[in-house]
């Protein structure tokens, strides 16, 4: 599936919810889907400090693929880290840093990575970034 | 009903009926308070204390009638020991600068409790780090209340000032300031008290306490935002230096020296927040209307309901649990985090608070990393506090 697919498919899962409950249960139900971190991953580097909620990211680059895997202290955020991880994991660093992450604002949850909540999503999804942007530059490096 | 004052109550939050849990934070005005701020825009705005003309007449007449009210609320002996600040943080700040100034040198000591808002904590850091001054705390016990007889212990030669919270804004106690206050004076040593979570719910009054300080923001007594209260004996308002300079605050200026306008206008530089000191004026009026006496008595009822619903819960914890409390509330939840709780709850119309509510030295007394807060207000209701507690019960469901 490409990036957008993922996208789509998440939010036609979240349009059969009209009620908030309903859909903080399904996001409840994803945290539980997000594969195990490494707690030796859990490292003060890999640690993006909101003053709500904790996330810890860890990026690996496997065959021009950045890998990420994500923990949170919070299951709410965990849930929602985990949809970030479906859509941006597993991608090269061209499609993450061209991402246009709309199913946030779609599925109602725009809220949670304004500036304003201090939850530590954003700042993962600027990590994230930032790594693409990284290991892009470390493969230039080695092809030049 | 004193509810139906506050229009801001009356709205759907998520389709459901907003209950407002979070007014340690800050609190609603209600439509007299909003009336005067209006009235003020509307029809009488203009600088104070600078023009000859009618419009400025009205409103200097209207902001010393306002310096007044608050004199009068807080019983200070004379008008001129109120200063308008911009809040109880501008207050701290101000003092800490000024005396630290005046009185602090190397070596010195500073005061403070372990349940203090960083608001209370910070200035006092950044002065004596300035003057090579130490900070010395008061702890606390389990129940959140302080250890007098620590307290008592922390005091030398060196101490030279005492800053504490009149009411925790985290745990809900209410400090024995009035014990606290006669002990440092006992040692020759002011105290700055820090009523911004207290001005709302108790009687305050500045002569019976004998405290040299008493801080506390409008917007959190029903007020507008930007508008505080500093209150200083006047013997020491006239020994510190003013903390701002500029406009109003001075007598004659000249490039060789310039000498500085007598109280209380030496602590107020520059344009002042009259639309807003008026706006808290109406407030305190709005308060005595109403009856603080009747208001007083509410509350303490409302948090007795509260306390004994939120203890029949299983699974909550509540941290800080002194008798002599008001209506704030910490707590946690069978281990789910605070910001779960938080972001579920709202989704039932629900505001609390979480987080550390800016005094981590509480939460690392209790070793958590946030609690969920919910603080009571007079316009909340007994079906109210069942709502938040069916809403409590459901997010357990949830995370169960």
């Amino acid at each position: 599936m490409t990036l957008n697919e993922v996208q789509e498919k998440i939010i036609e899962e979240f349009s059969i919810f009209d009620d908030w409950m309903d859909k903080y249960n399904y996001i409840i139900e994803l945290s539980k889907d997000l594969a195990p971190f490494n707690e030796a991953n859990k490292t003060k580097q890999n640690l993006i400090n909101g003053c709500q909620s904790r996330v810890w990211l860890n990026a690996e680059f496997v065959e021009g693929k950045v890998v990420f895997t994500a923990d949170s202290d919070a299951i709410i955020t965990k849930g929602i880290v985990s949809m970030l991880i479906q859509v941006l994991s597993n991608r090269t660093p061209q499609e993450i840093k061209d991402a246009d992450l709309y199913f946030i604002d779609r599925i109602g949850l725009k809220q949670n990575l304004s500036p304003t909540r201090s939850n530590g999503l954003l700042s993962m999804v600027k990590q994230m970034r930032l790594y693409a942007i990284a290991y892009e530059a470390k493969m230039n490096q080695k092809t030049e | 009903m004193i509810r139906e004052d506050f229009p801001v109550l009356k709205q759907l939050v998520y389709g459901k009926p907003l209950v407002y849990f979070d007014n340690g934070a800050t609190t609603q005005k209600p439509m007299q308070v909003i009336d005067t701020i209006n009235r003020m825009l509307l029809q009488m705005n203009s600088n104070i204390h600078r023009g000859v003309h009618f419009l400025s007449e009205q409103s200097s007449e209207l902001y010393e009638n306002a310096r007044r009210t608050i004199q009068d609320f807080i019983h200070a002996d004379l008008s001129q020991e109120v200063i308008f600040t911009s809040g109880a943080t501008g207050s701290i700040n101000a003092i800490a600068f000024s005396f630290g100034e005046r009185y602090v040198q190397e070596g010195d000591e500073v005061i403070v409790s372990e349940m203090e808002h960083h608001a209370n904590i910070v200035p006092w850091q950044v002065m004596c780090g300035r003057k090579r001054a130490k900070l010395k705390v008061i702890p606390f016990n389990e129940t959140g209340e302080l250890d007098m007889d620590a307290y008592r212990n922390l005091f030398s030669q060196k101490t030279k000032i005492v800053a504490i919270a009149h009411i925790s804004n985290t745990l809900g106690t209410i400090n024995p300031v009035k014990e606290i206050i006669q002990i440092a004076h006992a040692h020759g040593v002011p105290v700055l008290v820090d009523g911004a979570q207290a001005i709302q719910h108790v009687d305050v009054d500045v002569q019976d306490l004998d405290c040299d300080f008493y801080v506390f923001s409008g917007h959190k007594i029903y007020g507008p935002t930007g508008i505080g209260v500093l209150y200083g004996k006047s013997k020491w308002l006239y020994e510190i230096p003013p903390y701002q300079g500029g406009g109003d605050m001075v007598d004659c200026v000249k490039f060789e020296k310039t000498t500085y306008n007598d109280l209380p206008f030496k602590f107020e530089a520059g344009t002042t927040n009259y639309i807003g000191a008026i706006g808290l004026a109406s407030a305190v009026d709005y308060i005595r209307t109403t009856g603080f006496d009747g208001i007083q008595a509410y509350e303490e009822n409302l948090k007795e309901y509260a306390l004994q619903r939120l203890q029949s819960i299983p699974g909550l914890t509540i941290y800080g649990t002194s008798r002599h409390r008001i209506g704030i509330f910490s707590f946690l939840l069978n281990g789910i985090h605070p910001y779960d709780a938080g972001m579920l709850l709202d989704k039932m119309g629900i505001a609390v608070r979480t987080g550390t509510h800016c005094t981590q030295p509480v939460m690392d007394h209790f070793d958590v990393d946030g609690t969920v807060r919910a603080s009571l207000a007079m316009y909340n209701t007994k079906e109210e506090v069942d709502i938040f507690c069916a809403g409590l019960e459901r997010v357990k469901k949830m995370f169960s």
